[in-house]
């Protein structure tokens, strides 16, 4: 297992958003946490980028490492957890490389930072193009390939992503899950929260549903897909 | 015209001092989103950790042992003076800011204006109340041109601060530390993602922003050589002036706008009797916010998203 967690819980002042979940991740695994707006998909992926301060009983564990002794900017640069922050958030004031380039700030190996990038622009040759233009004229699609493309310079053993498709336009959006199963198949890990239910299930193996705070299903994407109560809360009847 | 003239480079120095400081505003408001209301007094601790680097340099030198030229044992003072104010600015963000991080923002400026107490209530107590006086180290030469008289001191002034304002450009331009900076300016929240540690960039810039007001007040002792412990409260405000006028949190902008103060100052004190030079010089700057509320280079403001 290379990601588990256990008991889960996140407050906001006194409002519970997570009330204990349990989940875990199987290395070179897709995996997808589906939910409705509010349900606590970007808190699960917060507290395991250490964005989020978890409640004591939460355990997070990435195989034998404790993930709790990690402040947030060492789970991205010791353990290769990296996180597509929900509405991108690009540097819109620095260039498209220049994001690409802080998020090896941390590296330690910066010899191969050159080819890295050189990486991410071969999956969005679009990214090449644009290498001098600055983050925030970029459009919607761009800026996703230029988020993801960020993520996997700083850490590519697991990615978080936060809704890669939201205001994405079909097409683009078949792009950019191209790509990422492309990142998958060189060896990345993905949790994937969406709530574009149908197109996450797709593309993971396996799914959880998230509703108000707590796991309420799981099991392969496949099955998902078919169970009525899914069918009905999540995939339009 | 040599009258203009002569304003004009009063008016350079009197600026740098201001846009010196100013930039430790900037900066930390830049990357922070928190007015550090203690920096005009790191400006005046920078001032006397000079006056004693400076005299113990000084009196070493008068023993003897190594005899320094002025010149020499003016850079050591810079350099190590800088060196040692950035570790006060840097006990400033740890002891005073850094736990009220999340605290509301009155909480973080009340605290500045605490602490810049306590620097100048330490330092009457450590020092007494005497004022005390920079040692000069270098003799001043002024040179006649064409009925501007200009010191040698004037130039070195303005020469070392344009000097540092350069270094803290390419610095903020060309390197990975500096390039963190742009970013959290733009959005601080997200930076600990890309695997930017957050507290030692806050310490950081704490300790770039004191170390500038460590040559400001080191430049400063120079031209003004009488030191007291309340010295750093009036240009602070300035300095703070400077900074909202240059643009909330734009860097060049506070540098710019702290040698506009100083040409205001100086040419309204060369209309007007001196009494008044404040009053109208600083009328004239909210005139100019009044017409621009975000200052020069700054953004409308936009209340920044929390992740």
């Amino acid at each position: 297992m290379l990601l588990s967690v256990r008991n889960l819980q996140v407050s906001y002042g006194r409002i519970k958003a997570l009330h204990g979940i349990d989940f875990e991740i199987e290395e070179g695994e897709i995996v997808t946490i589906i939910g409705a707006n509010g349900a606590g998909k970007s808190t699960t992926l917060r507290a395991i980028s250490r964005m989020v301060p978890v409640e004591k009983d939460t355990r997070m564990m990435l195989r034998d490492i404790d993930l709790l002794k990690y402040p947030a900017d060492k789970v991205v640069s010791e353990l290769g957890i990296s996180h597509v922050p929900e509405g991108r958030r690009l540097f819109g004031n620095l260039t498209v490389l220049e994001n690409l380039q802080l998020a090896t700030f941390a590296r330690k190996d910066r010899h191969n930072v050159e080819a890295d990038i050189q990486r991410v622009f071969n999956i969005f040759p679009r990214l090449e193009e644009r290498r001098l233009q600055k983050a925030g004229t970029l459009s919607g699609g761009e800026q996703q390939m230029l988020a993801i493309g960020r993520a996997l310079m700083s850490g590519r053993k697991i990615m978080l992503l936060d809704e890669p498709s939201m205001g994405l336009a079909p097409l683009l959006m078949l792009d950019v899950f191209n790509a990422l199963k492309e990142i998958n198949q060189e060896g990345t890990t993905i949790l994937l929260v969406e709530q574009n239910a149908r197109m996450a299930l797709k593309f993971a193996q396996r799914g959880y549903v998230l509703e108000s705070g707590n796991l309420v299903m799981q099991g392969p994407s496949a099955e998902l897909l078919e169970n009525p109560d899914v069918k009905k809360a999540y995939l339009g009847g | 015209m040599a009258f203009l003239l002569q304003n004009l480079v009063n008016a350079l120095q009197w600026g740098s001092f201001y846009a010196l400081i100013a930039l430790g505003y900037a900066m930390v408001y830049s990357i922070l989103m928190l007015f550090n209301f203690a920096h005009g007094d790191i400006f005046m601790t920078g001032a006397y950790i000079g006056f004693g680097v400076a005299t113990s340099l000084v009196a070493l030198s008068s023993l003897g042992a190594v005899a320094l030229p002025g010149w020499l044992i003016l850079v050591l003072t810079i350099l190590v003076s800088m060196f040692i104010t950035s570790f006060v600015g840097i006990t400033v963000e740890r002891v005073g800011y850094r736990p009220l991080r999340e605290a509301p923002r009155a909480s973080a400026a009340i605290t500045g204006l605490m602490i810049g107490i306590i620097l100048e209530t330490g330092n009457l107590a450590l020092l007494g109340a005497q004022r005390v006086s920079f040692p000069s180290l270098i003799e001043t030469v002024t040179y006649n041109a064409g009925g501007v008289y200009i010191t040698n001191k004037k130039i070195m002034i303005v020469a070392i601060s344009l000097m540092f304002m350069l270094a803290l450009h390419l610095f903020i331009r060309k390197t990975r530390w500096g390039m963190a900076m742009r970013a959290m300016s733009f959005d601080y929240i997200v930076v600990p993602l890309m695997g930017v540690p957050l507290n030692r960039m806050a310490s950081m810039t704490f300790a770039l922003g004191s170390a500038l007001a460590a040559v400001a007040g080191i430049l400063f002792g120079m031209a003004y050589p009488v030191l007291d412990p309340y010295m750093g409260i009036l240009f602070g405000w300035k300095a703070f002036v400077a900074a909202i006028l240059g643009g909330r949190g734009s860097i060049m902008g506070a540098c710019l706008a702290g040698f506009l103060l100083g040409f205001i100052e100086i040419f309204v004190a060369m209309i007007f009797p001196s009494t008044l030079r404040d009053f109208i010089a600083y009328s004239i700057v909210l005139l100019i916010l009044v017409f621009r509320p975000h200052g020069f280079f700054g953004e409308p403001y936009s209340a920044k998203l929390r992740l």
